[in-house]
């Protein structure tokens, strides 16, 4: 019995991993940038993986290059990588919904590694989400990021311009790709995605919010009206059968 | 080469990124949440991908239209069926196109 349950976290786990690539193609342009950039500022080779081994968060870490080079103190980028951050809240709050029953140590573990790309990915899996995926999924694109960090930073280069350019695209393709086919199922889907997007844009536009509590305010905005007008039509639907 | 500072600053980041990340885990564990937020919590993702995609996408480079046309390729190659990573693929491919060109 242990041992079946050993196989079928591995095959789960693979297919985390296969999950995971798409993230590590995006991941990688950027995470190269990160080392150049760092080095620039004035981090050593060390700083820099340590920084993407321990905060794999990749805006908050590009601001806090730029906060550094400005002379900002070290409690004032901790303070703003916290606000950027909180957004993870909301999508581990959705994940725990998702995920298998297991000890409360593995989700803890694997919690660590989610970004925006690693929860689109598992958020969009069809029914529960093992700990053998999460685990595949969040350490492809874990090791990307530290793995492109180091190498950016000792290559002190990122990829020849144009490719660079053309691949900035990689992550909302990534998005894109992972949204449209539950468009075509659902309308609900296109209303939460476009309602959400609006808000942003308006927030953003308007610099209502810094950019790291508009994707949270936008998103909670647009998933809590779509619910509640969805029960109201329910509601109504009930009253008219009665 | 270490600096003190800047290693404090870091485990500092790393605290503070992960505990909003850890804590819906602990929180929420084993819980039943009213039925009202557990659609919300699922409608989630959707929201979350619509408001990473927009306006972020259009600002991936100074010239507009290689957010215009590179989301413009993802969008028909997913919608024709193509799996994520055909999609990733093909929307860089015709950005490198595009460079070339413009």
């Amino acid at each position: 019995m242990e041992n079946v349950m050993t196989i079928d976290q591995g095959t789960r786990f693979k297919k985390g991993c296969q999950a995971g690539i798409s993230i590590a193609i995006g991941y990688v342009p950027i995470a190269l940038t990160f080392g150049l950039i760092a080095k620039t500022t004035g981090l050593s080779l060390g700083e820099t993986v340590m920084m993407s081994m321990i905060v794999f968060a990749g805006a908050s870490q590009y601001m806090s290059l730029s906060l550094l080079a400005l002379g900002t103190g070290a409690f004032e980028i901790v303070l703003t990588t916290f606000i950027v951050n909180i957004r993870h809240f909301l999508m581990s709050a959705s994940l725990n919904e998702k995920v298998e029953p297991d000890r409360t140590i593995n989700r803890v573990i694997y919690s660590f590694g989610i970004t925006d790309e690693t929860f689109s990915v598992a958020a969009i899996q069809p029914g529960k989400l093992t700990t053998g995926f999460m685990f595949g999924l969040n350490l492809t694109a874990y090791l990307s990021w530290v793995i492109g960090s180091g190498v950016g930073f000792a290559i002190g280069a990122g990829l020849p311009q144009t490719l660079q350019q053309s691949m900035s695209i990689a992550l909302y393709a990534m998005f894109i790709g992972l949204l449209v086919p539950s468009m075509k199922k659902s309308v609900k889907v296109v209303f939460l995605a476009a309602l959400a997007a609006c808000f942003n844009i308006i927030f953003t536009m308007t610099n209502f919010l810094s950019s790291g509590w508009a994707i949270v305010v936008a998103t909670l905005l647009s998933a809590v009206l779509v619910e509640w007008v969805e029960g109201i039509k329910k509601k109504g639907q009930v009253s008219n059968v009665e | 080469m270490l600096s003190k500072e800047i290693v404090m600053m870091i485990i500092g980041m790393g605290i503070v990124t992960f505990i909003p990340r850890m804590l819906p885990f602990i929180m929420f564990r084993g819980k039943e949440l009213p039925a009202f937020l557990q659609g919300v919590l699922k409608n989630v993702p959707y929201a979350t991908l619509g408001a990473l995609i927009f306006p972020a996408v259009f600002y991936i480079q100074e010239d507009i239209w290689y957010g215009v046309i590179g989301a413009g390729a993802a969008f028909i190659a997913a919608f024709l069926g193509a799996n994520v990573i055909v999609v990733v693929m093909g929307s860089i491919a015709v950005l490198s196109a595009y460079s070339l060109f413009f």
